[in-house]
C-alpha cells in the first residue's frame, strides 16, 4: 500500500483515497488546430513509461478532490516527494552517488 | 528431436527415465543472425518457431536476459478465449484459438489445452447489453459465443451465487465454450523445444543493453551485456513490460505503459469448478487447476510499475469479488500471490509491426491478455519479420493507428478478462 502525502491536505493518506492519472508535465500543443497529427498523438497517447524516477499526476479523489504531482520510483515504488501543480520537483541528493544522504 | 509418444515413455521406463535428451540446446551466440528476437517468453518463442516452421528462416537467435519463459508466461492465469468485439482483433484471437486447438500435436508437447469454457457474468443492464452486442458480433465473425440467462447459468455452475439476494445480482452471462485454459509453462517449453530442434538459437542470460543503429536510422544488431555486439538484418522486440525500455534504447517513445498485474492461487481443494468464470463488474476471475488450486486474477494497479509486485488494495478487491460470486470459497486460504508487468495500450489492443527505426519491429502492448494470444502473436509477428512488413493479420495493429486515429477499442471485451 502506497502512503501518499497530499500537499493540499498536508497529510499522509492511504493509496485507496487516490487515483493515479499518469505521467505529469505533459505540455498540451500551444496551437492544437495547427499541430501535426504526430504532435497530437504524442500529447494524447505516447508516454515515457519511465523505469526509475517518474513524475506523475495524482487525484485525491476520495479526499479533497484536488490534483497534485508525485515523484515516485517505478522499480522500488518509493515515493520521493509530492508537489503542487505548476511547480517542479525539488532536486534530491542521490544517496548512492554521493555516498551520504 | 526425439518424438514424445507412449512408445518413447515405455522405452525410457526401461532406463528409469534417466536418459531423456535435453529439450533444447544452450548454444553460444554467433556474431551475426538473419533475425534477432529480443525476449524468450511465450510470444518470442512462438515467433521463433513459426519463423522456422512456416517461413523456413532458421538463422535466428532469441535473446533472453534471464532464463527462458520466466516472465509473464510464468505468471499469467492461463485463460484462452477469442470472443473479442472488432473484426481485426477477433480475426487475430480466433486465428490464435485455431492454433491452440492443434498445438499439442503440432509441437509434439502436451500443453494441456482444456476447452472447459469461459463465462462472463453480467451484473447490470449495461453488462447485458455489452455482452449481447459481443455475442452478436462474434456470431457474424464465426466465433462461438452465446448468452445464458441467470437460471441457465445457475444450472451449469451450481456453486456460483446467481440468487437475487446477492449484492450485485447476476442477470445473465455470455459463454464461449471453445475457450478454456492451458498449461502456461508447457506452452513456452513446447515452443522452445520445437524451435531449437529446427535450428533456432535460444540464448539465455543474455541481456540486451543497447541497439546498434547506423546513420540511415537502420538497425544493424544489438549490444548485449554478456556477449558484446550481435549483428542482425532484422530485430524484433517481444519484451512485454520492458518494451518501453527497448524503444528508449532505439530512441523513440511508444503509446505503452507498464503496470503491475497480480494473481493468486489458493491451497488445493477438491474439484468444484470445472470452468472459468470472470466478472468485469465485480472485477475478478477464477478457475480451478488440475491440482485443485483456485487460480484467481485481479486488475492492474493504476500506476506505472516495474517491480513485479502490486499493491494490497487490489488483492483485497479481488478477493471480495471472488467471495461475492462464490460464497463457498470464503474460508479457502491463499497459498501464493505474485505480480507480472504488463504493457498496456490506450485501446487495449497489441502493437505489432514496424517502428521509426528501419528493420526494427515491435510486438508488444498485449496488456492483461497476452497468454491467449501466444500462438497467434507468434504467427503474425513471424510473418512480419519474415516479410519485413506486417501481413493481413498484423496490419491493423500498427503503432501508426495512434496517429491516424484508427484505434481498435477492446476495453469492453478485454475488461478484467485475461
Amino acid at each position: 500500500m502506497l502512503h501518499i502525502y497530499c500537499p493540499h491536505c498536508c497529510e499522509y493518506r492511504e493509496e485507496e483515497e487516490f487515483h493515479c492519472k499518469g505521467q505529469a508535465h505533459i505540455a498540451r500543443p500551444l496551437d492544437p488546430d495547427n499541430c501535426s497529427e504526430q504532435e497530437w498523438a504524442n500529447f494524447i497517447f505516447f508516454r515515457k513509461n519511465t523505469k526509475g524516477q517518474h513524475q506523475e499526476l495524482w487525484h485525491h479523489s476520495a479526499g479533497c478532490g484536488k490534483f497534485f504531482n508525485v515523484s515516485r520510483n517505478t522499480i522500488t515504488y518509493k515515493i520521493e516527494q509530492s508537489y503542487l501543480l505548476g511547480t517542479a520537483p525539488q532536486p534530491v541528493l542521490d544517496v548512492n552517488k554521493e555516498g551520504k544522504a | 528431436m526425439e518424438k514424445y509418444s507412449g512408445l518413447s515413455l515405455v522405452k525410457h521406463s526401461l532406463s528409469h527415465h534417466e536418459n531423456w535428451e535435453r529439450q533444447w540446446a544452450n548454444p553460444t551466440p554467433n556474431k551475426k543472425y538473419d533475425i534477432i528476437i529480443v525476449g524468450a517468453g511465450g510470444h518470442g518463442l512462438a515467433t521463433a518457431y513459426y519463423l522456422a516452421k512456416v517461413h523456413g528462416i532458421t538463422n535466428v537467435a532469441v535473446l533472453e536476459k534471464n532464463h527462458l519463459a520466466g516472465g509473464n508466461i510464468a505468471r499469467n492465469t492461463t485463460i484462452v478465449r477469442s470472443n473479442y468485439l472488432w473484426d481485426e482483433s477477433a480475426a487475430l484471437y480466433e486465428h490464435s484459438m485455431k492454433l491452440w486447438e492443434g498445438l499439442s500435436q503440432d509441437l509434439n508437447y502436451n500443453v494441456m489445452f482444456s476447452q472447459r469454457g469461459v463465462y462472463h457474468t453480467c451484473h447490470t443492464l449495461g453488462d447485458m447489453r455489452a455482452n449481447e452486442r459481443l455475442v452478436h458480433a462474434n456470431q457474424i465473425q464465426g466465433v462461438d459465443n452465446e448468452m445464458l440467462t441467470a437460471e441457465q447459468l445457475q444450472k451449469e455452475i451450481p456453486t456460483l451465487d446467481c440468487s437475487a439476494g446477492a449484492r450485485y445480482p447476476i442477470m445473465g452471462a455470455s459463454v464461449q465454450r471453445r475457450a478454456g485454459n492451458a498449461r502456461h509453462d508447457a506452452v513456452a517449453w513446447g515452443y522452445a523445444r520445437a524451435a531449437s530442434a529446427l535450428g533456432v538459437h535460444l540464448i539465455q542470460n543474455c541481456e540486451v543493453t543497447g541497439m546498434i543503429i547506423d546513420g540511415s536510422n537502420t538497425i544493424r544488431g544489438v549490444k548485449t551485456k554478456q556477449y558484446g555486439e550481435i549483428r542482425a538484418d532484422r530485430v524484433g522486440c517481444v519484451a512485454a513490460g520492458n518494451s518501453g525500455e527497448m524503444a528508449r534504447m532505439a530512441g523513440f517513445e511508444m503509446p505503452v505503459e507498464s503496470h503491475p498485474l497480480q494473481a493468486l492461487v489458493s491451497e488445493p481443494i477438491k474439484p468444484f469448478l470445472d470452468t472459468v468464470v470472470m466478472s468485469n463488474h465485480v472485477h475478478g476471475y477464477m478457475s480451478q487447476s488440475d491440482k485443485g488450486d483456485l487460480v484467481i486474477g485481479a486488475g492492474i494497479d493504476g500506476w506505472v510499475g516495474y517491480g513485479q509486485r502490486g499493491s494490497y488494495p487490489i488483492i483485497e478487491h479481488t478477493i471480495q469479488a471472488i467471495v461475492e460470486m462464490f460464497p463457498c470459497t470464503s474460508r479457502v486460504r491463499m497459498n501464493r500471490q505474485w505480480g507480472g508487468i504488463v504493457d498496456t495500450t490506450p485501446d487495449a489492443c497489441p502493437i505489432i509491426g514496424t517502428t521509426p527505426v528501419k528493420n526494427m519491429f515491435m510486438n508488444c502492448g498485449w496488456g492483461t491478455g497476452g497468454f491467449k494470444g501466444t500462438p497467434g502473436s507468434g504467427w503474425a509477428f513471424a510473418e512480419t519479420l519474415a516479410q519485413g512488413k506486417p501481413g493481413d493479420l498484423a496490419a491493423p495493429f500498427s503503432m501508426d493507428r495512434f496517429v491516424t486515429g484508427a484505434l481498435i477499442d477492446e476495453h469492453g471485451a478485454a475488461g478484467v478478462a485475461h
